[in-house]
Formats: C-alpha cells, sequence, structure tokens
C-alpha cells in the first residue's frame, strides 16, 4: 500500500501524563486566576487505568505525534446521548451497560451473514494502536490512542456481494440499560453509515480499547467505529448490527436535521454549520483554537475518495 | 433589616462567579473549561434576567416593596454576567479576530440575537442610577421595556445554539412566558404601580 508515512513515532515518545499535566498547569496559572500554582494536584503516569488491559501491535504508520488527550479527559467527556445529552453524564451513566456478552449482526448484501461473538471477533483480527484526531462537530477536537483492528479486515472476512455499496451501522438499543433512549432526542436506535470504498479505507477501523485497556463503556464498549477524518459523530458507538446495502443509509443526525448533518460529514474548514463556523477547533486542555485541517489532516489517505465532488453539496 | 439583606443578596449574586472562578482555578471544570465559562455565565445571565422580571410580579403577589428595591441590582447583575460571557466568547472562541466575530454576528443568528440582546443592555444599565432616572423622568420607563425584547432575545440565544436537547431553553422560555404573562393584567399592575423607589 502506497501511503507516505506523515508521522511515524514511537508511542514512548509521546508526551506523557506528567508533562502534559505540566503544561496544563502553566497554561491555567497564566491566565492571572491562580496564585499559588503549586496548590494544583499534579497526577503522576502510571500504567494502568482501571480496565482490562489488551495485548496489542504499535502501528505508527497513521498515528500522529501531537501530544495525547489524558485518559480522565477522554474518559469524562463525552457525546454519547444513549446516557444523556451532556458530555459529562456519560462516564457515570454508561457503567449500567452490560457488555458481557455481546454480539453483532451482519446482514444485507453479504455472502456470510449471520452473528458474530465478540470474543471471536476479538480472536480472530490482531489489535493494533491507532493514535487518531478526533474532531467533533462542536469544534472540540482529542487525540486518542485507540486500540481495534481495520473495518476492511471485518468486511472481507463476511464476503460483501456487488450490491453492497454501503455500511450501516446500528447501536444497541437497551432503554433498560442506556436512560438516554428513555426520550426521544433522537429515533433510536443510533444509526450510521460509510460508503462501502470508506469503510474499506486503512484509517477507517473497529476499535475495541483505547490507553492500552479494554473500551471504557462511556466510549462505546465494547466495539465500535473511528473514522478519523469525519466529524466525530459518526464514529458511532456500541455496535451491534452492521448491515450491507445499495442504498444510502440515513445517519440519525441527519434525521434530526439534514441541512446541519449530511451524510460525508467530512470535517472540512470551509464548509460550515448552518450555526457555526468549522474553521476552528478547541483542542481539548489548549487556551487558544487552532486552525481545523481538511479532513481533520487526513487528505493525503483519503482526499482521493471525493475526487470530483462538490464537497460543499456532499457535506 | 433592609441593610443587612442587600448586601448579602449581593454576594449570593456574585457566588456564581466566585464557585466558577475556584473551580476553574482548581482545574475541576472537566475536560473543557472554557466552554463551562461560557456557558455557564450565559446561564446565569438569564436567569439574573428573569429574576428582575419576577420581581413585579413578586411585589403584587406579596405586596411587599422589597423585591422592587432588588429589581435593579439583579439587572446590573445580569448586565455583569453577560460582559463576563461576552468577553469568554471574544477571548476564548475568537482571541479578537474581528472579521471572524462580525462574520460570526452576520451569519449565525444566535450570535445575532445573543449581540443584539447586549447591546440593548448597555443603555439601561448606563440609565440604572437614580439620577440618570429622575433625568429621564416618564421617558425612563418607556426605555427601560426594552428588558421584556431583551429577555425574548437572550431566551431565542439559547434556544438556537443546542444541538438537539431543547429541554433546558424551553424551561427557561416558559418562565419567560409566564413573566410576560404576568403582566397582561393591567388591572393589577395598576393597583400597586410600579415607582422603582
Amino acid at each position: 500500500m502506497l501511503i507516505k508515512q506523515a508521522n511515524d513515532i514511537l508511542s514512548s515518545e509521546i508526551t506523557d501524563q506528567s508533562v502534559y499535566e505540566e503544561r496544563r498547569r502553566f497554561m491555567t496559572s497564566s491566565i492571572g486566576l491562580a496564585v499559588a500554582a503549586s496548590l494544583l494536584p499534579i497526577q503522576s503516569s502510571v500504567a494502568g487505568y482501571g480496565g482490562k488491559p489488551l495485548t496489542f501491535n504499535k502501528n505508527s504508520q497513521f498515528d500522529t505525534s501531537e501530544d495525547l488527550t489524558s485518559y480522565d479527559k477522554i474518559t469524562n467527556y463525552n457525546n454519547f446521548y444513549e446516557f444523556g445529552t451532556d458530555k459529562y453524564t456519560p462516564a457515570k451513566n454508561a457503567q449500567a451497560l452490560t457488555t458481557d456478552p455481546w454480539s453483532v449482526q451482519i446482514e444485507g448484501e453479504v455472502e456470510k451473514p449471520g452473528l458474530l461473538h465478540m470474543e471471536d471477533i476479538l480472536k480472530q483480527h490482531a489489535i493494533e494502536e491507532r493514535i487518531y484526531r478526533l474532531r467533533c462537530v462542536e469544534r472540540w477536537s482529542m487525540v486518542i490512542p485507540w486500540l481495534g483492528f481495520p473495518l476492511a479486515k471485518l468486511i472481507k472476512q463476511v464476503k460483501p456481494t456487488s450490491k453492497a455499496k454501503y455500511v450501516q451501522f446500528e447501536t444497541l438499543h437497551r432503554p433498560s440499560e442506556m436512560n438516554g433512549q428513555k426520550r426521544a432526542v433522537l429515533d433510536w436506535p443510533y444509526i450510521e453509515g460509510l460508503r462501502i470504498d470508506e469503510a474499506m479505507n486503512p484509517l477507517t477501523i473497529l476499535a475495541v480499547g483505547l490507553y492500552g485497556e479494554v473500551m471504557p463503556k462511556q466510549n462505546g464498549a465494547p466495539l465500535r467505529l473511528v473514522v478519523p477524518w469525519k466529524y466525530g459523530y459518526k464514529s458511532i458507538k456500541s455496535i451491534v448490527k452492521i448491515r450491507f446495502t445499495d442504498k444510502e443509509p440515513v445517519s440519525s443526525w441527519t434525521k434530526v436535521a439534514p441541512n446541519e448533518y449530511g451524510f460525508y460529514s467530512n470535517v472540512n474548514p470551509d464548509v460550515d454549520h448552518p450555526r457555526w463556523s468549522q474553521s476552528k477547533e478547541r483542542r481539548i486542555g489548549d487556551f487558544l483554537k487552532r486552525d481545523t485541517l481538511p479532513f481533520n489532516g487526513y487528505a493525503e489517505q483519503v482526499a482521493s475518495l471525493y475526487h470530483g465532488m462538490d464537497l460543499k453539496k456532499y457535506y | 433589616m433592609h441593610r443587612v439583606i442587600k448586601p448579602l443578596i449581593f454576594l449570593l449574586c456574585l457566588l456564581p462567579l466566585v464557585l466558577l472562578s475556584i473551580n476553574f482555578y482548581l482545574d475541576e471544570l472537566g475536560a473543557n473549561p472554557f466552554e463551562v465559562l461560557t456557558r455557564s455565565t450565559g446561564e446565569w445571565t438569564l436567569r439574573f434576567l428573569l429574576l428582575t422580571l419576577a420581581m413585579t410580579p413578586l411585589r403584587q403577589l406579596t405586596g411587599s416593596a422589597w423585591p422592587l428595591r432588588m429589581r435593579r441590582m439583579l439587572g446590573l447583575f445580569s448586565f455583569f454576567y453577560v460582559c463576563v460571557h461576552l468577553s469568554t466568547y471574544l477571548v476564548l472562541d475568537h482571541f479578537f479576530d474581528w472579521d471572524e466575530i462580525i462574520k460570526d454576528i452576520i451569519k449565525r443568528p444566535y450570535i445575532t440575537f445573543g449581540m443584539l440582546a447586549f447591546t440593548l443592555l448597555i443603555p439601561l444599565a448606563i440609565t440604572s442610577t437614580n439620577k440618570m432616572m429622575k433625568r429621564l423622568g416618564r421617558r425612563w420607563k418607556s426605555l427601560h421595556k426594552l428588558v421584556y425584547l431583551i429577555a425574548i432575545l437572550g431566551v431565542l440565544h439559547f434556544l438556537l445554539l443546542v444541538k438537539a436537547d431543547l429541554r433546558e431553553p424551553i424551561i427557561y422560555a416558559l418562565i419567560l412566558l409566564v413573566l410576560l404573562a404576568a403582566r397582561l393584567k393591567p388591572t393589577l399592575l395598576k393597583k400597586h404601580s410600579f415607582n422603582p423607589n
């Protein structure tokens, strides 16, 4: 595969927690609200975060060398409407979710439909680490060390037919454990979709963990999609169904506001959300905003997928 | 009694900002503290605005004069919080990028409404002194009726920025509706005509 290694870096070279905290401390105190910065708690970099560790290979091919967002922030600031519409409640509410046993229904235009059990999925695919930027449509971003495997591997395994032009994903619908689903904020279950070539792109992964451990529930346990060049809501969480189809799926957010959330939802600083500009973003932990990059900085790998398309029309 | 209560309420009104500052300093505002600062000061602006509007009906309900004595202070606190709120937008969101800010004001209805509400609050804050009140006489009252429009714009500002969960802005809208409806009973209003002093 001819993909230029943009930022080849070992995970060990990446800023560790204590440096991150130090920087954060400097920032807070420099704003002027602080008098004695030494009062701030400093977290030491510890190996474990409390989840089950996963065995994985480092795959630095697509990794960004930017500073990692801390585990604490990644797991306490979540858009996961199934567990509440603000970003602070999923960390608590998602703990009610049963993620074991778990299985994924494969259906539609495939030669091998059926039920895939989570433990088999984990056995069949080598887990690798991918350090990706995540850009939310709300103009904030993070850098997350995901653990997962290319979605392409699973797709090849189930053998889509020639009619399979799109892949549709579905989140679990279980209001008894997902309290946010008791209100019809979105049309449950959550639906997302990709074009088959987007799904087959080597950047697209099914993630099963982060920071070396099994996926925290608030981040979409046990299995979620990660499509780093699209706005965060495309990366659907807690997947129970993957359907191959010849029709473009209608995503949950598109259903709510088709003029605001399109099918493609590629990160694009030149196409504004109708209610706000997308030209800048705040990296979580930063004081000032930074420029948003086309395709979230992954243009080299994915821009060709949209060759000849008017991205203002296909937003 | 009044001499004690008013300073106490003054301090109480400052409490949200004090708590926000402390928690900001202690890094207790979560992963995106700047978003919390903006959001929270915006909500407190609306709350103080609604509290201000609640004083006249409260006076009619209780017959007591003290709600009207609090009204100016509450209104000025609303102005105070909107100044902090706007500062977070100018600094944290745009860092004084005036081109971007002007584009934002023109293109985004929620920013347009918010900015309009802020602009309209300025003359009300300036003319809130006893001296100005006397100088303007009857015109003071008509000028300060702008507060109804400001409150409506403020609630619209909130309604339009929410992604999907409208619960909170709708609560503000309903409270505002009740407070405005309370003013549609002219006979009641006449009985205790509201002279701020």
